[in-house]
């Protein structure tokens, strides 16, 4: 169990850098919030996995699960409320790449700073 | 052998981080990115949170690729640059690596009950709720009581970005209006050429629908909730225009109807808050809703969750409407 | 009962892993999209139908196992559709069906 503990978190930890690298270091808009996607999913993995008992459940009460120790909703909650919040924002962030597309003729952002400092 | 199972899925799921990050092919990115997502949603199964892993498969592995494709169609497909400054790029990341690997050392074990976010609120809300709300699902009860405010918070984010995406794709595209005019409207024609997939499509949104209904009113008794339901809706709206083109979906549900929705839902969670008040409590109080407060809780739920379905629905399907009624350059 | 239920149960599931592996080395080693697409669809109807039979039966008879049957019935319906769909845009996109090497000498002049 220590085991699969570590490598949770050193997961959490490579996917976290894997999405900020997208998003720093490549040129291309989309592919920048696909990073930004990556990077939120590794968030919402850290708190997930903190939620978690050993020897626990799901946090649904039933005949069968009486007396029986239940995982910390909690985290569960807050994650919920953050997954919808991130696909609002790659919703609203995908309309803006849209129409910088149609106005600069580019998504590459180096392209977009050399025509904006024409 | 869970142990086994988790370690071989969290490797999967940093295989296809690297993969979508390496690739230039935007479509390969962003179909790995729903592989990813449905990875990731495994994963948060094997943890116990079986709402949180409906909610990010619905809408990470659903939802968040058609928005990708969908804005993909309206730029370009291949990620054309090299990366500059790439050695000082990756020399950041890999000491911020470090740094955020030295730290996981002193996270709380794994699975301990005894750490200290198992403390206070977490079995507070474990204990209190069948005794103030009396349904099975805690998350439910959390998310829709104890936690209704943040929740109320949501819907108007999800509101917000419908309204925004609106603003930006809603004018029609880079064409003027006459020109728009004087084209024939041959837009998105669909699938009508392929026969199976049509009907296999046309069989499957019914009880898409009908899931989609299943998972909202079953929010309190199992995972699901106004989310997950939302989502799906919006999925099944979503699949029938992929076949059957743009055109016949808004004749089906037309955007009208789809603002009517939006607005109506997040009306719906706000005004069960403001009769809390005219009942002579506080806002977001249910318990004033019926004559036995335990009962109040549970039909404010079903209200304010029906709310976040229909808000969710709406806005969803505004976005993809604008996305696909783009005009490509 | 226990004992026959998890025997059979196992072999169901074994079969179906064993499945899902051949499905997963054909789309390795296949030349073309069309033969790995082939070899990709043992996974998505084989092997889910002995993988979800094999967990159908440690169910037993009960709202689980209906659930179950539900689930495999739609992933039977939706699976080869894809596929389809999958195929048909490659061969609009022009993407060849080349059978490789083994091919027939009179069809290459």
């Amino acid at each position: 169990m220590q085991l699969l503990g570590i490598y949770h978190y050193w997961v959490f930890a490579v996917l976290l850098m894997i999405g900020f690298y997208a998003v720093v270091a490549k040129v291309n808009l989309v592919k920048k919030l696909i990073g930004l996607s990556i990077f939120q999913a590794a968030v919402f993995l850290l708190y997930i996995t903190m939620s978690k008992v050993s020897g626990g459940t799901a946090p649904i009460f039933s005949e069968s699960a009486a007396g029986q120790l239940f995982s910390n909703p909690l985290p569960q909650v807050l994650i919920l409320t953050a997954i919808v919040v991130g696909i609002s924002t790659t919703a609203l962030g995908l309309g803006i790449v849209v129409r910088i597309k149609e106005r600069y003729g580019t998504i590459e952002e180096h392209e977009i700073q050399e025509i904006d400092r024409r | 052998m869970t142990v086994l199972f988790g370690i071989f899925l969290l490797t999967l799921v940093v295989i296809t981080a690297l993969g979508i990050v390496h690739t230039k092919n935007l479509f390969v990115a962003v179909m790995l990115l729903g592989i990813f997502s449905l990875l990731i949603a495994a994963n948060f199964f094997l943890l116990d949170a079986a709402d949180v892993a409906l909610t990010e498969a619905a809408v990470g592995a659903g939802i968040s690729t058609v928005l990708f494709l969908g804005a993909l169609a309206l730029t370009s497909e291949r990620e054309r640059a090299a990366t500059p400054h790439r050695w000082l790029s990756l020399a950041v990341v890999v000491s911020a690596t470090l740094v955020v690997l030295y730290a996981t050392f002193d996270k709380p074990t794994f699975g301990d009950p005894n750490a200290p976010v198992h403390q206070h609120v977490g079995p507070w809300y474990l204990e209190k709720t069948p005794e103030y709300v009396d349904i099975p699902n805690v998350v439910t009860a959390v998310l829709g009581t104890f936690r209704g405010y943040d929740t109320l918070g949501e819907v108007f984010v999800v509101f917000t970005a419908g309204i925004g995406v609106l603003f930006l794709l809603s004018g029609g595209g880079p064409a003027s209006p006459t020109e728009r005019r004087a084209r024939p409207a041959e837009s998105a024609i669909g699938l009508r050429d392929d026969l199976i997939p049509r009907v296999v499509a046309r069989l499957l949104v019914p009880f898409i629908l009908l899931f989609g209904l299943y998972v909202q009113f079953h929010g309190e008794y199992g995972p699901g909730g106004g989310f997950q339901a939302g989502a799906l809706i919006a999925a099944a709206f979503i699949l029938y225009a992929l076949v059957e083109g743009e055109g016949r979906t808004l004749e089906a549900l037309p955007r009208k109807a789809l603002m009517a929705l939006t607005v109506a839902g997040a009306l719906l969670y706000g005004g069960v808050g403001l009769a809390g008040i005219v009942l002579g409590s506080e806002f977001l109080d249910y318990s004033v809703l019926a004559s036995n407060p335990v009962k109040g809780q549970q039909i404010g739920i079903i209200l304010i969750e029906l709310g976040v379905g229909m808000t969710v629905t709406g806005v969803l399907l505004s976005i993809f409407h604008a996305f696909a009624a783009r005009e490509q350059t | 009962m226990g004992m026959v239920q998890d025997i059979v149960s196992w072999i169901l599931l074994t079969g179906g892993g064993f499945f899902v592996l051949v499905g997963g080395i054909g789309v390795l080693r296949m030349p073309n999209l069309y033969t790995r697409m082939h070899a990709a669809s043992v996974t998505d109807t084989l092997g889910a139908v002995l993988v979800l039979g094999g967990i159908m039966v440690q169910a037993g008879l009960s709202l689980a196992a209906i659930k179950l049957a539900a689930i495999l019935l739609f992933l039977l319906i939706t699976s080869p559709t894809s596929s389809y769909a999958l195929a048909h845009s490659a061969l609009l996109a022009g993407i060849q069906p080349d059978a490789g090497r083994g091919a027939d000498p009179e069809d290459h002049p």
